[in-house]
């Protein structure tokens, strides 16, 4: 028992010591400020529309929503890439041959995760706030509203992102399976102009997924004041909590059996196979 | 002779004090065999080389003493434990060599050899400290100098040279190790048979290692144990696969400015007629056992010809 727990500390030992290896890369900040610059492009040109039925921007509207789909693509899409991607260079078969090492390497992931997603939306929020500066504006609740479904966020997502990464084939597939979905979701959730453009059963369509979810919940928390441009004119809490929390328990209960199966299954032959499969893939 | 003081040989019946122990171990991929029935029993501190062609088995046979791949039929025990049921203490008891290719690329040698050393630490012993300490483990593989260095950074001979200090950093009972040498240079494998002979006498590791070198099986291994066919054909030490296999030496010798070659099962008592019968005409003696790649090649073409059909029987010892 002591061991496991032990193990459990190194799991977050190893969050710690990836987050800084991240941070220490050009790619990840590339990556980041890449991320920033297209969303801030986006709000730039949207700084004049005025929404119809609210009196606010499109752009006031759209930086939150842009903040929810970031955490439904770096839950999903992030973790699925770096699970495909370890599995195929060995990096989980290193920590299967270490005594308690998968439960530290599934900790250092939820942290890695969850700290690169603190950081990319930091930096997304920064530059947002710039070109929208009455985000500035939120109260603290709003602002302790906003942390709260970035949190929901990550527990809704990141175990669907664990299920995408255990099944695929390899990490070009999981990037497939997980940022095309995301990004077609964001395309009909509301979160580059009104949902309620859209036709009824497309609406429909999207809020079934945590995408409109989110981005409907940061609107609430930092833009109340834009709520005649919902459906139904409205903030939905509960049916955002219901849906959001309803892909978190699917999620929960899922993802430990697919990801101890495909454990199971690692071996230094299957990472041996995977290896000739990249590179002829590469060459 | 060495086969005096050998092990005794595989009984029928599971040896308790064997530290790995495979009884009667068959492993199936659908409907092709690829193991059809392996026995053999290795002890405490014992080198063992699994040699054999190609698509043989001993990648699956290994991996599933790793506990890494589920066997089909047989009684498999490493450490007193059936590896598919091995927790986390078995675990930490074994240390395990894997290929590696671009697996924590953004570490730092020291970084990651003392995280996964902490792994070990709730599992030492009074007689067995884990982990091995994290600069002593460094030097030990000569990295002492890259110490610092980003993984992604490391010469392909650097990162063999990690992958087996991660292997052992728990100090462990046994090592297993799938062709750690394939890729290193001459000195880099010199360096790593010293470290073998090191990590068996000093720590009583027991050691199996699967290679396709066969002078560094003939050089490493106390016993080599040749799979071919999906069944062990051969086990014994070199010398005595040599025996075995072809029973012959190679005399070579000059006379009357002419190179000769003969050969023989026994050596010493036709040199004793050579010089009996020649006395000083004869120079340049040269007597040459049959070396591991000659019974190798020879027990490999009999099995592929089908010469010696399904009675090839693991070698017994001669105490």
């Amino acid at each position: 028992m002591n061991a496991t727990v032990h193990g459990i500390q190194l799991g977050f030992l190893r969050g710690v010591i990836e987050l800084r290896n991240s941070l220490r890369t050009w790619d990840e900040w590339g990556n980041n400020i890449f991320v920033a610059l297209a969303f801030a492009v986006v709000l730039y040109f949207q700084r004049d529309t005025i929404l119809d039925e609210a009196t606010v921007a499109l752009a006031t509207v759209a930086l939150p929503s842009m903040l929810g789909t970031m955490v439904v693509l770096g839950g999903v899409s992030g973790t699925a890439s770096i699970l495909a991607f370890e599995r195929e260079d060995g990096t989980l078969l290193r920590a299967k041959a270490v005594p308690h090492g998968m439960v530290g390497y599934l900790i250092s992931k939820i942290m890695h995760s969850a700290g690169l997603m603190v950081v990319t939306i930091t930096v997304v929020l920064v530059a947002g706030l710039i070109l929208v500066p009455e985000i500035l504006s939120t109260s603290t609740v709003g602002w302790l509203m906003a942390a709260g479904i970035l949190i929901l966020g990550l527990l809704a997502t990141l175990p669907w992102g664990a299920v995408i990464g255990s099944l695929v084939k390899s990490p070009q597939m999981a990037f497939g399976l997980s940022a095309l979905p995301v990004g077609g979701l964001a395309a009909i959730s509301g979160i580059f102009y009104p949902i309620t453009a859209l036709a009824g059963w497309v609406q429909a369509i999207a809020q079934a997924f945590p995408v409109y979810w989110l981005g409907h919940g940061m609107r609430a928390a930092l833009v109340p004041e834009a709520e005649a441009a919902e459906i139904g004119g409205s903030w939905r809490y509960v049916e955002m909590l219901g849906v959001l929390g309803a892909w978190t328990i699917v999620g929960l209960l899922l993802a430990p059996p697919i990801l101890r199966r495909m454990a199971r299954r690692e071996s230094g032959s299957a990472v041996e196979e995977r290896r000739h499969a990249a590179m002829q893939r590469y060459s | 002779m060495t086969a005096a003081t050998a092990p005794a040989p595989a009984a029928e019946t599971p040896d308790g004090g064997a530290v790995i122990d495979v009884r009667g171990l068959r492993m199936r991929y659908g409907t092709m065999d690829v193991i059809t029935g392996v026995n053999f029993s290795v002890h405490r501190g014992e080198v063992i080389a699994l040699l054999g062609p190609n698509g043989a088995g001993k990648t699956t046979t290994i991996e599933i003493l790793e506990g890494f791949r589920i066997r089909s039929a047989g009684d498999v025990r490493v450490l007193g434990t059936e590896p598919a049921t091995g927790d986390e203490r078995w675990r930490a008891r074994l240390g395990i060599v894997l290929q590696s290719w671009r697996d924590h690329a953004r570490w730092r040698v020291r970084d990651l050899l003392d995280h996964l050393g902490r792994y070990y630490a709730p599992f030492a012993t009074p007689g067995r400290p884990r982990p091995i300490e994290t600069d002593k483990l460094i030097a030990m593989v000569g990295l002492t100098e890259h110490a610092n260095r980003r993984i992604s950074t490391l010469s392909g001979g650097q990162r063999r040279r990690l992958d087996v200090a991660i292997g052992i950093v728990g100090r462990p009972d046994v090592l297993f190790l799938d062709e750690p040498t394939a890729g290193l240079d001459p000195h880099a494998r010199h360096d790593f048979h010293d470290l073998l002979h090191r990590l068996s006498d000093f720590d009583d590791t027991t050691i199996l290692f699967t290679t396709h070198d066969l002078n560094e099986a003939e050089k490493m291994a106390d016993r080599i144990l040749i799979l071919a066919d999906g069944r062990i054909v051969a086990d014994g030490s070199a010398e005595q696969l040599a025996r075995r296999v072809s029973g012959q030496a190679e005399v070579r010798w000059s006379q009357d400015g002419e190179f000769l070659v003969h050969s023989t099962d026994d050596a010493t008592a036709f040199v004793r007629e050579l010089f009996a019968e020649h006395g000083d005409e004869i120079g340049d003696l040269e007597v040459r056992r049959t070396s591991l790649e000659d019974t190798y090649m020879a027990l490999v073409h009999r099995l592929e010809t089908g010469q010696s059909g399904g009675d090839v029987v693991p070698f017994k010892r001669t105490a």
